[in-house]
């Protein structure tokens, strides 16, 4: 056992990934322990490292686009919304309202699903292993109704600059609206096995503190941002696509503890179900894709357009000169600003107790190394 | 040829024992492996095994080839003796302990006076298994997993005497059989149901069963004490634990639910050993059942749980059973 002979206590270094079950991917975490208390956490990154950037900027912007679903690939449609929003914004582009409403409705499909994988993964992190094939089992409700419109099922390349590729049919409406009443139904379900559960509150409530000025020093978006009180939602505070005109409300917590986390994801999902209900209700007739010019250069200038995925805001940033490629392409993910404040939050708490930090943090690792 | 030497029917009785007990051990982790993996499905919304035999009775039999087959492999920092050793330190204990298990008044190879006390001892060898084989992986994930199965069956130890010397001072018995004929009339779950609760609780403890996995954690510790373990030497300690879950359900049985009685089954020669052991199965499916619904609990939340409420409660039912006994 190596220990660390410049420090007074006996403390040692334990190498957790990047295999291991519970960093969720190739996040390699760096711990100095003292018995089973974390003193240091240092995540080591970049296991998953695919030059997203650059790739971007190797290519035209149409051949980037399938690559923005391999951000976050549990919830692809979000990131793929930014860049198709950003060429749009760079070309001047409008897509016409259905697809808007089907952007809208498919990005909150695909927010469920992101959200429900987390509750499983997370209870599964905290050893109860039941849960995941139960919300499972609602996810793959959700990809179901994502496959018969989109041809994929978890990196979709669906949006198109100027609309989306396929029309949505009566079917695609009818299971939607099949699967909120399931999913309401199975909320009260979650609410009875899960929130009720004492080994469960015992687990997350008041082990560690997310704070808002630990969240504004770190950059910290979404959920976790919310949980410390701070309503900052980028569909509501910088609207995108067709959010403003629905009726539905940002979930903000208080405590900023990790139970809070969850009910603020919680929420989050019964809103999703609220837009989608109402964007299918108000669904325009019209055509799904705008007429475009067969070959669109970006204009020379620079762009950014951000958007809210499950996991908080990620924007792009484009400079072009006015080429075939862009010159510069910067992604902006939330899980990266997320996991840095994991050193600063685990510090003196049990291994367990990181172990569920992480899973609260809710990342996606190829996010976080692009 | 055609002399036959006498074999002493001491011998002959040891080695019939020694096969049927090892058979026992098998057949035992077969049925609750197979059970388990098909309730665990049951509540996951999914068949489990289907494929190997009807509806895949014969799946864990496939496993087990499949592990025999497997190439046992020794990692280059681990201490090989030990590390070779671990494992049959974990199965041969539990081996020993089915002596004195009563499947019935006759059924039982060996009715030694001392019998509770000698199949706990032997149960809490497991722990020395544990330890071994955590320390000599020379990982640090499978030392966190042997430390914490010291201190969880160190602590989780006491409430469980506790809670059986209870029943002991009831039937002033250490004889399983006394233990079970005592009961001819009345279960002790009716007269100590505390007791039993504490037993129980503290048993799926010692057994390491969620929510109290935490030597094997895998969500915390890959998988804890045997992470650096293959082949069937990995199975041994599987083996170990259906083994002492089986006890753990025996020990409840024979103290507190009345052992092998229960009313003569139609057409049955051995209706007591067929109804202790329903009994002992039908409190495995309760641990079955408690491991697939509830998380982990944390460290030391579990030895607080022990230290501040199990013993405590165990030591006050203990004296008020004393007084009572006494009047």
């Amino acid at each position: 056992m190596t220990t660390n002979p410049d420090n007074q206590q006996q403390s040692f270094f334990l190498n957790m990934g990047p295999q291991h079950p519970s960093t969720h991917g190739v996040l390699r975490v760096l711990l100095e322990m003292d018995g089973e208390y974390v003193r240091d956490a240092e995540p080591v990154i970049g296991y998953g490292h695919r030059m997203q950037e650059k790739l971007g900027e190797s290519r035209t912007w149409k051949g980037f686009m399938p690559y923005t679903a391999r951000l976050d690939y549990i919830g692809a449609l979000p990131c793929s919304h930014g860049f198709i929003g950003l060429i749009e914004r760079m070309t001047g582009i409008e897509a016409p309202p259905r697809a808007e409403y089907i952007r809208v409705i498919t990005s909150e499909l695909n927010r469920i699903a992101s959200h429900l994988l987390w509750l499983g993964a997370f209870l599964l992190d905290l050893g109860a292993f039941t849960p995941i094939m139960y919300t499972f089992d609602d996810r793959e409700q959700i990809l179901d109704i994502l496959e018969d419109v989109t041809g994929s099922r978890l990196t979709y390349c669906y949006f198109r600059v100027g609309g989306v590729s396929r029309d949505i049919d009566e079917p695609f409406v009818e299971k939607t609206h099949a699967f909120i009443r399931r999913l309401r139904s199975r909320f009260k379900l979650y609410e009875d096995l899960v929130t009720g559960n004492i080994i469960f509150i015992k687990r997350v409530q008041d082990i560690v503190q997310f704070t808002p000025d630990m969240a504004m020093r770190y950059g910290v978006t979404g959920p976790i941002l919310r949980s410390t009180g701070i309503c900052y939602d980028i569909r509501k505070n910088e609207p995108y696509s067709v959010y403003p005109e629905f009726d539905f409300e940002i979930p903000v917590g208080e405590t900023g503890d990790c139970l809070e986390v969850y009910r603020v994801r919680m929420r989050e999902m019964e809103q999703s179900l609220r837009i989608i209900e109402q964007a299918l209700d108000r669904l325009p007739q019209g055509p799904v894709l705008a007429k475009t010019p067969r070959q669109l250069k970006l204009p020379q200038g620079d762009a950014s357009f951000a958007v809210e995925t499950a996991r908080g805001e990620l924007s792009y940033y484009l400079i072009s000169d006015g080429g075939e490629t862009p010159y510069r392409l910067k992604i902006r993910t939330p899980s990266f600003s997320n996991l840095s404040l994991l050193s600063e939050l685990t510090r003196n708490v049990l291994l367990s107790d990181l172990v569920m930090v992480l899973g609260t943090l809710d990342l996606v690792i190829p996010e976080i190394d692009r | 040829m055609g002399t036959t030497i006498p074999l002493p029917p001491g011998l002959l009785r040891m080695v019939f024992t020694a096969v049927v007990v090892i058979a026992l051990v098998f057949l035992n982790s077969l049925i609750l492996g197979y059970v388990e993996r098909k309730l665990a499905g049951r509540f996951q919304l999914r068949p489990g095994p289907m494929e190997v035999g009807p509806h895949g009775i014969l799946q864990l039999m496939a496993d087990a080839v499949k592990l025999l087959g497997k190439q046992f492999i020794i990692p280059q920092a681990a201490n090989s003796p030990l590390f070779r050793l671990a494992p049959l330190l974990a199965f041969v204990p539990v081996g020993a302990a089915f002596i004195v298990v009563p499947l019935s008044q006759k059924l039982q190879v060996r009715d030694l006076d001392v019998g509770l006390i000698f199949i706990v001892a032997v149960m809490a060898l497991n722990m020395v298994a544990t330890l071994i084989a955590g320390w000599v992986s020379n990982n640090k994930y499978s030392l966190f997993g042997a430390v914490r199965s010291v201190a969880q069956s160190v602590a989780y130890e006491i409430p469980l005497l506790l809670s059986l010397v209870a029943v002991v001072l009831m039937t002033h018995t250490f004889n399983m059989q006394e233990i079970v004929l005592s009961q001819d009339h009345i279960w002790h779950v009716v007269q100590q149901p505390v007791a039993f609760l504490i037993y129980f609780i503290a048993g799926m403890a010692e057994t390491h069963r969620a929510p109290f996995d935490l030597p094997e954690a895998e969500s915390e510790l890959t998988a804890g004490f045997h992470t650096e373990f293959s082949g069937i030497r990995f199975s041994f300690f599987f083996l170990a634990e259906y083994t002492n879950m089986f006890f753990v359900g025996s020990i409840a049985v024979v103290l507190f639910l009345g052992g092998w009685h229960g009313p003569q089954l139609p057409f049955m020669d051995y209706s007591a050993a067929v109804w202790f052991l329903l009994k002992v199965y039908s409190l495995l499916l309760i641990m079955i059942w408690v491991r697939w619904t509830f998380p982990r609990v944390r460290f030391d939340q579990l030895l607080n749980f022990c230290w501040k409420y199990l013993t405590p409660i165990a030591l006050v039912n203990l004296l008020v059973t004393a007084v009572v006994v006494k009047l």
